[in-house]
């Protein structure tokens, strides 16, 4: 502090002083307030145009099959009408291929991910764990078509085939693996479209992972509990929500993704258990069929595309509510 | 709520030869008998950094050792080698010897999870888990595998850390509920269900108020009777309070410029707060120092 401060400081004279309304923070405030709140309202209201446009689009098509008729119609034959609706639709073989490809991404990279995490912030050696680290946070960047031109030409032929070839051979008996192996199909795609988003969630687990507070930890290894039991019994469960959450941002990628599948799921308009067996997804069909489709079948695609935004919807509701059951018992408010 | 701690007798006059206004706990200075912990010529490193030198102590059994000095004396390193704790900090190592019964901890054959397992340890901050004030207290038993009803033993440990009529009605709560106090004794709970032979306290009161502190200190007192203590305590009225034994530790610096902590004095607490040996533990416990 400079000495001319410490001087009695002088009444200054009512000129100088000014009023104590000068209106900056009466103008700023709620300017900032109104800008910050349009721009929240907008996503809103973007959403709720998207929603309700691509729904009424679809009316059509609902209004004919029937919103259950359509969610679980098995056969999908377009008509070429240019004024009504004379196809059937029914969305069944994309909406399971949508779910199976997905589920078998999320029980490949739930796992994985879980422990290449736990790898990186707790067992690798300081060295290795920071050049693995960004591997993996590059990895997340690399776009889906480079996954699949690399799923079709290289992983399938080389490693998938004859790994599903002794599949069928061992378990073909199981209707799931029920042969023929036609190479390409749901397994390739779910298995391609888990390495997918293996990357990001690996990266969001690691970030969870790595902080949560030592201090727990460290009472956990003073009741003489084992690197395993501290990682399976106090780490981990303090990350659950995270990890919820990266394996709901990857089921996102993988219920969405469309260019990596359309070329791995082999594009048939029909649907069959076995994993082995070829389909579509609701995303690889629409951009599959969307460029030459007739004025009718385009309306039946949009209803797709809401029926994919309702299964969005629900997988993300459901495992809010997990995380919020499972939160109430742990007092862990990061819901 | 009032914590049941009629039974740790008050002194009222000065047992000890020390301020009035330091005692609280009249009781005979027990002996050290068969020591608990024997350090002779410990040394701890990190790296290449010789962070505390040469010390010697012994812990006897059922009493309660306190260790004092200003910050930087290496206190809670010695103390966090009596449970190999710093073996989980990458880099730390020892020399000189540490036996728990006569038997060298760090011989290649100790099981630091063992070791842990009968040496327990109350951290500086309240540290419970997130789960329910049952399941914090379950942890310890669960994990070494114990059998026999895991509800009773619940409420015989939290009885014990004089916690049980505070929490009865809300086991299946979340332990970050509770009070700052209430945590740190739910994490003294959670030390003692494993039925450790000694418990290590880290600085235990530092993060609590006066009055959680002071039920902290009734129930280390109680505890002594069963369980031998090692404490570590910047507050010096409560190494005065509460401890049998005090080791005063003192921060140099040595010749090439590097700060280390070594043990200056370790004797009866009435003798360290009366008349100690040293000039340096007077100067630090008459305030003239740190």
């Amino acid at each position: 502090m400079s000495t001319e401060a410490r001087e009695a400081p002088q009444a200054p004279e009512d000129s100088q002083r000014g009023t104590l309304h000068s209106g900056r923070g009466r103008f700023a405030d709620p300017v900032f307030k109104w800008i910050v709140a349009v721009c929240g309202t907008t996503v809103l209201i973007i959403l709720a145009l998207m929603v309700i446009r691509t729904t009424s689009e679809a009316w059509p098509v609902f209004a004919k099959e029937g919103f259950f008729g359509f969610l679980l119609g098995e056969s999908w034959n377009p008509g070429g009408s240019r004024t009504e609706i004379t196809g059937t639709y029914g969305a069944w073989p994309f909406i399971y291929g949508t779910m199976i490809t997905s589920v078998i991404a999320i029980a490949i990279a739930l796992p994985l991910s879980v422990m290449v995490a736990v790898y990186l912030t707790h067992l690798a050696p300081r060295r290795l764990a920071k050049p693995l680290s960004y591997t993996v946070e590059l990895l997340a960047a690399v776009p889906s078509v480079i996954f699949g031109l690399w799923g079709l030409h290289w992983f399938l032929p080389n490693v998938l085939r004859p790994f599903f070839d002794g599949l069928e051979a061992v378990l073909g008996w199981f209707f799931l693996f029920e042969g023929p192996v036609r190479g390409v199909g749901y397994l390739p795609a779910g298995i391609v479209l888990g390495i997918m988003i293996l990357p990001i969630m690996t990266a969001i687990i690691r970030e969870v992972v790595a902080v949560q507070p030592v201090e727990q930890q460290m009472a956990a290894y003073a009741l003489g509990s084992t690197r395993w039991e501290v990682i399976t019994k106090v780490i981990l469960p303090a990350s659950f929500s995270g990890i919820v959450a990266a394996a709901m941002l990857g089921l996102g990628r993988a219920l969405g993704e469309t260019i990596a599948v359309l070329m791995l799921i082999g594009g048939s308009q029909s649907w069959g258990a076995s994993l082995f067996g070829t389909g579509s997804s609701m995303a690889s069909h629409i951009a599959a069929t969307f460029g030459e489709s007739s004025p009718e079948s385009r309306i039946a695609l949009m209803a797709i595309g809401v029926a994919l935004f309702l299964v969005t919807m629900i997988v993300n509701i459901l495992a809010r509510v997990i995380v919020w059951r499972l939160g109430q018992i742990t007092g862990d408010a990061a819901v | 709520m009032s914590v049941s701690n009629t039974a740790s007798p008050r002194g009222t006059e000065s047992g000890r030869g020390v301020a009035p206004d330091t005692v609280r706990y009249n009781r005979e200075v027990p002996d050290l008998g068969e020591p608990v912990f024997d350090v002779s010529g410990l040394s701890i490193y990190y790296g290449s950094n010789k962070a505390v030198r040469d010390v010697d102590m012994k812990v006897g059994p059922r009493q309660i050792t306190a260790m004092i000095g200003p910050s930087g004396c290496g206190k809670s390193t010695v103390l966090r080698t009596l449970n190999r704790m710093n073996d989980l900090i990458p880099g730390a190592r020892i020399e000189g010897r540490v036996t728990y019964h006569g038997e060298d901890l760090y011989a290649a054959e100790v099981d630091p999870i063992e070791v842990r397992r009968r040496i327990g340890m109350v951290f500086q901050k309240p540290n419970p888990f997130p789960k329910s004030i049952y399941d914090n207290v379950a942890y310890g038993p669960r994990i070494n595998g114990v059998r026999g009803n895991m509800d009773d033993l619940v409420e015989e440990t939290l009885t014990k850390a004089a916690l049980w009529d505070e929490v009865k009605d809300k086991l299946k709560e979340s332990a970050f509920a509770l009070s700052g106090g209430q945590q740190q004794r739910l994490c003294i709970a959670r030390t003692i269900a494993v039925n450790p032979e000694v418990i290590l306290m880290d600085e235990p009161c530092s993060a609590l108020d006066p009055i959680a502190t002071l039920k902290i200190e009734d129930l280390m007192y109680e505890l002594a009777s069963e369980y031998t203590i090692v404490i570590v305590t910047h507050n010096m009225q409560q190494a005065a309070r509460v401890s049998d034994r005090t080791a005063f530790f003192t921060a140099g610096v040595d010749e090439g410029g590097e700060r280390y902590g070594s043990l200056v004095e370790f004797d009866e607490t009435a003798k360290i707060f009366s008349k100690p040996a040293d000039q340096r533990t007077e100067d630090y416990i008459s305030g003239r120092f740190g």
